[in-house]
């Protein structure tokens, strides 16, 4: 007896898709266009869902950048300061020597939660090597301390010393890609000691860095260039030059990153003098700021995917409840039939039920194909943008249009189901 | 006397128009024995239809009982008249009724679907079905590639294929040519020597003459009930 039950439903659902599939054979435009919202709704909600899948790995990626442990203590904090910035234009300049102040807290507290601090001061210039050029450089002007605390690694060669930084020596670190624009056709090793010019000055290449990839494949990380301090304010930015100062300062890895903050804002305070009460007159910026500015972005796009994604397969459930509503009234007298011959009102449901999902699974597939198609545009043109297709995604699209078939399907199945047999029998 | 199986008494049906009502069965009572050969002839719109329904359990009555095996149907759930139609009661409808997509072995097979049984069992069942018909050698053909008499003769394999033991059969010549309606009724006469039940509805006096039984309905009422005589 348990056993035929059993039998019973496994042989309704053979015979639902059977006719489902029966039904989608025949009716095939009927049935694609009818599953249109579905597959519009699941295209989108696949293209949303690799766009911020891109967006969160292109973040994470740069985060990385940044550092987990880095703070970077400057005149501008990292978030919009809208019409503030008059408050923090008349802040006093970040000088590079903070760092060995700070250093010297550091080294005298006791239980510190910090490393080291290393001064970084930005700017750009060309670059050219006999007839290659390379322009916008950015350029990180810094201490030999900054091979402890760099988030690139050197492919090849080595950082400068502490005797080339301070008496100035025209040696530089190229990231990847000022070296292939400058070497076009030379193998890695064979750039070392070549010597290439920072507007029109000459440097010793000692080193190249590991590629750093870009932000979202829009800009890359690796147009950059590193150089002693000293040499630096030698030849380009002097003594007096402010703009793009930060002093890194590197946590120990175990401790809690507010209090990290509040070590560092304290030595800080005790470089500037500032007395209890008074304002902080600098910010300590970090990687959760930027962090910070995605979260809107992110929130957007989910909200308007939502949207999309909703009104799309509300559309579709309604088409698709309106089209199952034909196919009973289609074949009432079928279901007089089958109820006449021993099939159960749960027979019935279920058959109903598996041509709703039926169409929304064949939408879900277009969708689906669309998404592939999409993406794949998407990698021709966009190659370095995260993108991926994950299996999540796939599961979600499918249990989507499964949901929007079995809730659209449901009431016209069940009404079906409900139909008097001797009624739905005189059904012409 | 053999055992009563199907009790209708003081039946009604009123279908409710609004304007007006019309009493399809005005008060019925019926007994149907085991081995049982009736034929129910009468006017056009005098209820036969609706009786048979009622007696199939695809309707219910407005009033009155109705005792299928000893059983009041009044007390059964949905799901029981489903396995009633299923195992006991063979249909056999005036247009057929088959699915015009599926082959003539799945058409066969279907109720054997619904009754929970796996696919090799029931092959076989609607295959030695189609034989008892005469058609055992076009299981794979469609009903619109057979002859009216054709489809009938599917219709009957399929109302055989769970062996029940009442045949409905509602107007079962009435779209068929009198030599082919002759061959149906053979066919139901084979069933009936082998101990089955049959009730079926006509408007042939000489289809009625292959019944035992003779029933007439007027207006919703039972004019007479009377042997057949041979
Ligand atoms: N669902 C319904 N709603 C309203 N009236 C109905 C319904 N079903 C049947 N009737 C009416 O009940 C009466 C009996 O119908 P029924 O179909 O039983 O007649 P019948 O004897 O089978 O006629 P025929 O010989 O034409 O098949 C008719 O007047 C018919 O119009
Ligand atoms: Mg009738």
């Amino acid at each position: 007896m348990k056993r035929s039950r059993i039998r019973r439903t496994l042989n309704d659902f053979e015979e639902s898709a059977r006719i489902a599939g029966e039904q989608l054979r025949e009716h095939k435009v009927r049935s694609l266009l009818t599953a249109l919202g579905v597959i519009i709704g699941v295209w989108a909600v696949i293209l949303i869902g690799v766009g911020m899948n891109g967006l969160d790995t292109g973040f994470r990626n740069s985060l990385a950048m940044l550092g987990d442990d880095h703070f970077y203590i400057e005149k501008f904090p990292w978030r919009n300061v809208g019409d503030d910035w008059r408050k923090y234009i008349r802040r006093q300049n970040m000088e590079s020597y903070y760092a060995d102040e700070i250093n010297e807290i550091i080294s005298q507290t006791p239980n510190t939660g910090l490393v080291i601090a290393v001064p970084t001061i930005g700017f750009r210039r060309n670059m050219s090597y006999e007839d290659q050029t390379a322009n916008g450089i950015q350029f990180t002007a810094t201490t030999s301390d900054f091979s402890y605390i760099s988030t690139a690694d050197i492919a090849e060669g080595r950082f400068f010393t502490q005797t080339e930084a301070s008496s100035g020596q025209n040696v530089v670190i190229l990231g990847s890609g000022v070296m292939e624009a400058l070497f076009p056709d030379e193998e890695i090793d064979q750039i070392l000691g070549r010597r290439v010019k920072i507007s029109r000055i000459k440097f010793t290449v000692i080193g190249v860095l590991e590629s750093q990839g870009s932000f979202l494949g829009l800009q890359s990380f690796d147009n950059q260039a590193i150089v002693p301090l000293p040499t630096a304010r030698k030849f380009f930015i002097g003594h007096r030059y402010w703009n793009g100062t930060s002093i890194r300062v590197v946590k120990q890895p175990e401790i809690d990153r507010e209090e990290a903050r509040d070590e560092i804002i304290g030595a800080m305070r005790r470089v500037r003098g500032l007395e209890a009460g008074e304002e902080n007159d600098f910010d300590v910026n970090a990687s959760d700021a930027v962090e910070d500015t995605i979260g809107p972005v992110k929130a957007g796009i989910a909200v308007a995917g939502f949207i999309i994604t909703g009104l799309a397969l509300f559309v579709g459930a309604i088409g698709i409840m309106n089209i199952t509503f034909v196919s009973v009234k289609e074949r009432t007298k079928e279901i007089g039939t089958r109820r006449a011959i021993g099939a159960r009102r749960s027979s019935i449901l279920t058959q109903f039920l598996m041509e709703a999902v039926s169409i929304c699974l064949l939408g879900g597939l277009v969708g689906l194909l669309l998404a592939f198609g999409s993406k794949t545009i998407l990698d021709h043109y966009a190659p370095n943008f995260p993108a991926s297709l994950s299996f999540n995604l796939m599961i979600l699209a499918v249990s989507l249009s499964v949901t929007t078939g079995i809730l659209s399907g449901f009431i016209p199945a069940w009404m079906a189901s409900r139909l008097e047999p001797a009624n739905a029998l005189r059904h012409e | 006397m053999s055992e009563s199986i199907i009790q209708i008494t003081g039946v009604k049906k009123i279908y409710d128009l609004g304007r007006a009502k019309v009493h399809a069965l005005d008060g019925v009572d019926l007994r149907i024995y085991e081995n049982d050969y009736v034929a129910i002839m009468g006017p056009s719109g005098s209820g036969k239809s609706t009786l048979m329904n009622m007696l199939g359990c695809l309707d219910t009555p407005s009033e009155g009982q109705y005792y299928f095996g000893g059983e009041d149907v009044a007390k059964m759930d949905d799901d029981s008249l489903a396995d009633i139609r299923n195992r006991r009661i063979g249909f056999v409808f005036q247009s057929f009724n088959l699915l015009p997509r599926a082959t003539i072995l799945r058409n066969v097979e279907l109720p054997l679907v619904y009754a929970g049984l796996a696919k090799k069992e029931r092959a076989e069942r609607a295959q030695h079905a189609l034989e008892q018909v005469g058609l055992g050698d076009r299981i794979e053909h469609r009903p619109n590639e057979l002859s009216g008499g054709q489809r009938q003769r599917v219709a009957i394999a399929r109302a055989l294929v769970t062996e029940p033991s009442i045949i409905l059969a509602d107007e079962p010549t009435g779209n068929l040519d009198s030599k082919t309606g002759e061959e149906i009724m053979q066919l139901f006469e084979g069933l009936y020597e082998k101990g089955n039940t049959i009730i079926l509805v006509t408007h042939e006096e000489y289809i009625a003459q292959h019944a035992r039984r003779l029933v007439r309905l007027r207006d919703g009422l039972i004019e007479s009930d009377t042997p057949v005589k041979r």
